[in-house]
């Protein structure tokens, strides 16, 4: 039974926070305040796309190719009822391109002859009655000619039934270096040890599945839809109808969880129902549901790296290389970008004399891959960090200390031979949660088999764009309105999907100009209202369209007193003396890299092979809280994922085809899985960021899964190379597992 | 075949003709314009859906109208003109228990349902309470704490 005293501590942790609106200002960006949604959404009240209603308003259901890899043959479609269509390929009028413009342009709108993977999309049916779309779809009928698919990262790099990327299945590649040539050093070292770490799909799973709805307004066509980055659904979609890219407006409703999974995803959503408008001219509605939400949209790149590590005698690390393969699936889309991320963020957050890794996005006939909080990065962490745990078992050295020797510090050499710009706190978190946890202790006692495990992980994030891309290609831009009764708007492209941008950001305004939170205004953007702030995305709405309104609000407080209404814009600038190269990605690829430490403890069940969860401790570096219980729900939110995607959240695609496709089938943590979380800081301030403040929404989610797998690892005594590990999973290590997965190259 | 159905809602008598295997879910968002009750899973899996079927609590989305029939059913739209709804709201935002607050409905009505049950939860029975509904963004941490905020608050003001 819960006592008053446990009951004290609740009430005295609310009443810590929450200062009274006109209290805002005077109590700085760190204090926690009601969040500006949170009432609308309590209550029930906050409507989200599905709850939207237009007058004669039509509904569409997607129709998708049901073969993994094939030419299509022949499409028969019966006699539609009136007021109902099948749009397809044929319906993009003259001069529109049947493309979606995402990262590369490669993803069709509408299946054209090929099919690359199963679920792409054929056409869109749409008419009055839902229940109508699902007998009508019964009798739509797709012949195909069956073609041999590849459908893992293997049998596309043999190119099974023959390539159809390029003539090797590679989307796209790179190459990086530091310090002395590896294959050198590899001829001479004492010793050198061969590790491949695999990582499976994860599915974003936001609660809130893929919904849209499109109008048509004063001849622009209006798309109201759950998404993270309106500008890029209207640059994706808009030559698709060959017009003016500001006759299509898109206007962001609130949007129930994203996570990278409606970064570029909406695109696939919008294209098909922008044709069906331009045809049909009435309002339609597509909301996916959860099957076809889970079976036909992206999901987190799997991947296999193989890690290749010269070491004296001791376990002394001098040099790595690694090859880094991403299933990137039919398209290419964003995929590029989510490999470089990876492969910058391969060494984790460590240092070694030399080191080298060349990545491969490979073309498979699965459902294409994209966004999904970290970006590519949260696979090269938990492989080096997952590397690094094998090599200390081998060498017998607790894994703490064997990675704490190699620990990135300020102004160390980074693999794209960059430095480090800020000082590393990750000494400081190593104290703060082996105290908090009793590490040392528990790893000594548990060791290695005793059902018993303590794991640790260090991990980090690059904020926003990678090098001057803010300033090179995003150009984000955003705008502070003041009106005459004292009231200020807001005008970016930033949305709120449940991170608490939306306080965020009205938050920096409030208390850089010294007035109430209530006065500051930010609504859900329209592309038509707001300047091009950049995407949703990378960790950098705080970071970089937050450091513009904290410049804009600085200029605005200046000119208050003597001006009843104005504007005042900012567009970001990549400071001096921090060069890149795009072309050979040499040189500072961020500026500002959040970084974490995490430490998990869990308990085997003998019989059962059920992996109990008896601690998380996490510290990280988000450079300032601009509210310190926003960044609190960050950090549970993402250290529950991160669990998730290294322990239960299974999804096999097999042979092209998803085979969780449920809520029931695809398991991710309940309220019973994970207990409170012990949440610690240490910040160490951004130059760039407003307050300090850097980015962290991704950063929580990066490392986690490794110091799970490690506490586990131990706990069993089996190197585990491989995730998810769900709980049969455990058992078969346990019954059929290695306790080492190093392969030493014979000299 | 369609079927008058006549049942409570929210504390008022209504019917609906419709079909006895339409789901409750749908009845309560498009007859009633109820939009509080998301549809997330629907299998039955995620909560998000969660209302009150003669006080227990129920995934709207596997009910079928002919269950409903001569039945009481209470929706957040009902349970938050409530003085113990409004308490739990309340501490939903004064905990920082809702992100992208898809979720939160479902996770209000079941706090309703275990603080109608228990006055005086502890965290485990919290955990409990909500272990029927899936939430994506919090990790469940600052719910929790909303939870036992409203149990706290709850006992003061209503339950003294």
């Amino acid at each position: 039974m819960s006592d008053k005293k446990n009951n004290f501590e609740y009430e005295e942790f609310v009443e810590s926070f929450n200062p009274r609106d006109d209290e805002t200002p005077l109590c700085g960006v760190e204090t926690a305040i009601h969040r500006g949604d949170a009432y609308q959404k309590a209550t029930g009240a906050q409507k989200y796309v599905a709850d939207l209603k237009f007058p004669d308003m039509i509904y569409a259901r997607m129709i998708r190719a049901q073969v993994v890899r094939g030419k299509i043959k022949k499409i028969t479609v019966p006699a539609l009822p009136k007021g109902y269509y099948f749009i397809t390929e044929k319906d993009i009028p003259e001069g529109g391109k049947n493309c979606l413009n995402m990262i590369a342009s490669d993803w069709k709108c509408f299946a054209a002859g090929e099919v690359r993977f199963k679920g792409e999309t054929i056409g869109l049916l749409c008419g009055p009655n839902r229940e109508q779309l699902f007998e009508l779809e019964k009798q739509i009928k797709i012949e195909y000619i069956e073609e041999e698919a590849a459908t893992t990262i293997e049998e596309g790099l043999a190119c099974k039934g023959g390539a159809f990327v390029n003539d090797n299945n590679i989307h796209c590649q790179l190459k990086l270096e530091m310090g002395d040539n590896v294959d050198e050093i590899f001829k001479t070292a004492p010793h050198v040890f061969e590790d491949t770490i695999e990582t499976g799909y994860q599915e974003h799973l936001y609660l809130e599945t893929n919904g849209m709805i499109v109008t048509k307004e004063n001849n622009k066509y209006i798309l109201y839809g759950s998404l993270q980055c309106p500008f890029y659904v209207r640059k994706s979609t808009y030559t698709l109808l060959n017009i003016p890219i500001e006759d299509v407006v898109v206007r962001q409703i609130s949007t129930g969880g994203a996570f990278g999974g409606k970064e570029h995803f909406p695109d696939i959503l919008a294209g098909p129902l922008l044709v069906a408008e331009h045809k049909i001219g009435k309002p339609i509605k597509l909301i996916f549901q959860r099957e076809e939400d889970i079976e036909y949209s992206v999901k987190r790149h799997p991947s296999k790296i193989v890690f290749k590590t010269a070491t004296d005698d001791e376990g002394n690390i001098l040099a790595m290389d690694s090859i880094v393969y991403y299933n990137v699936g039919g398209y290419l889309a964003s995929s590029y970008v989510v490999l470089q991320r990876g492969c910058f963020h391969i060494m984790g957050c460590y240092k070694f004399p030399s080191a080298r890794t060349r990545g491969y996005g490979v073309a498979t006939n699965c459902y294409p891959s994209c966004a999904f909080r970290g970006f590519g990065a949260p696979q090269a962490i938990f492989a080096i960090e997952t590397h690094m745990s094998h090599l200390a078992k081998h060498f017998g050295i607790e894994p703490l200390q064997y990675k704490k020797k190699y620990l990135i510090k300020q102004g160390d050499t980074t693999i794209t031979n960059g430095k480090v710009v800020e000082e590393v706190q990750c000494p400081k978190m190593i104290e703060q949660l082996t105290e908090a946890s009793d590490y040392y202790r528990k790893a000594k006692e548990y060791g290695y088999g005793s059902y018993k495990g303590i794991g640790i992980a260090f991990y980090n994030h690059g904020g926003a764009f990678t090098g001057n891309g803010e300033s090179a290609i995003i150009k984000g831009r955003v705008r502070l309105t003041k009106n005459a009764n004292g009231t200020v708007d807001i005008f970016c492209g930033q949305t709120e999907m449940g991170q608490g941008i939306n306080t965020a950001l009205r938050k920096i305004a409030a208390v850089t100009l010294g007035i109430p939170m209530s006065k500051v205004n930010f609504n859900a953007p329209d592309t038509s209202i707001v300047p091009d702030s950049g995407p949703t995305a990378a960790s950098r709405s705080t970071m970089v369209p937050g450091y513009l309104i904290e410049k804009a609000a600085i200029e605005m407080k200046e000119r208050w007193n003597s001006e009843d209404s104005f504007s005042v814009e900012r567009q970001y600038q990549h400071p001096e003396g921090y060069p890149w190269d795009q072309a050979t990605f040499q040189g500072y690829a961020y500026l500002g890299y959040g970084w974490g430490c995490a430490i998990v403890e869990v308990e085997v069940d003998k019989r059962t092979s059920e992996v109990h969860i008896k601690g998380v401790w996490s510290s990280h570096d988000v450079g300032n809280c601009i509210d310190k219980r926003i960044v609190h729900g960050q950090v549970n939110g993402g250290i529950a994922q991160g669990i998730g995607w290294a322990s239960t959240e299974l999804i096999q695609n097999i042979n092209g085809k998803f085979k969780e496709k449920s809520m029931s089938d695809y398991i991710v943590p309940t309220s019973m899985d994970i207990p409170e979380q012990k949440v610690f800081f240490a910040n160490s301030p951004y130059e760039w960021g407003p307050y300090g403040a850097k980015g962290m929404g991704e950063l929580v989610f990066n490392g986690v899964g490794a110091a799970y797998i490690d506490a586990l690892s131990r706990a069993i005594n089996r190197d585990i190379s491989k995730i998810p590990v769900p709980s049969e999973y455990v058992c078969d290590h346990v019954l059929h597992g290695t306790n080492s997965c190093l392969i030493e190259e014979k000299k | 075949m369609d079927k008058r159905i006549e049942f409570t809602l929210n504390g008022k008598k209504v019917f609906v003709v419709t079909d006895p295997l339409n789901r409750l879910l749908d009845v309560i968002r498009e007859h009633f314009g109820l939009t509080a009750a998301k549809e997330g899973c629907s299998e039955g899996e995620c909560g998000a859906c969660s209302v009150l079927l003669n006080g227990h609590l129920v995934t709207s989305c596997i009910i079928p109208m002919g269950a409903v029939d001569g039945q009481n059913v209470e929706t957040l739209e009902g349970v938050r003109e409530t003085e113990l709804g409004k308490i739990i709201v309340d501490a939903y935002a004064d905990g920082g228990a809702v992100q992208c607050g898809f979720c939160i409905p479902g996770m209000v009505m079941a706090t309703y349902y275990l603080l109608m049950n228990n006055h005086n939860p502890t965290e485990e029975e919290c955990r409990v309470g909500i272990s029927g509904n899936i939430c994506r963004c919090t990790g469940y941490d600052l719910i929790i704490k909303s939870m036992m905020l409203a149990a706290e608050r709850a006992r003061r003001i209503l339950w003294a």
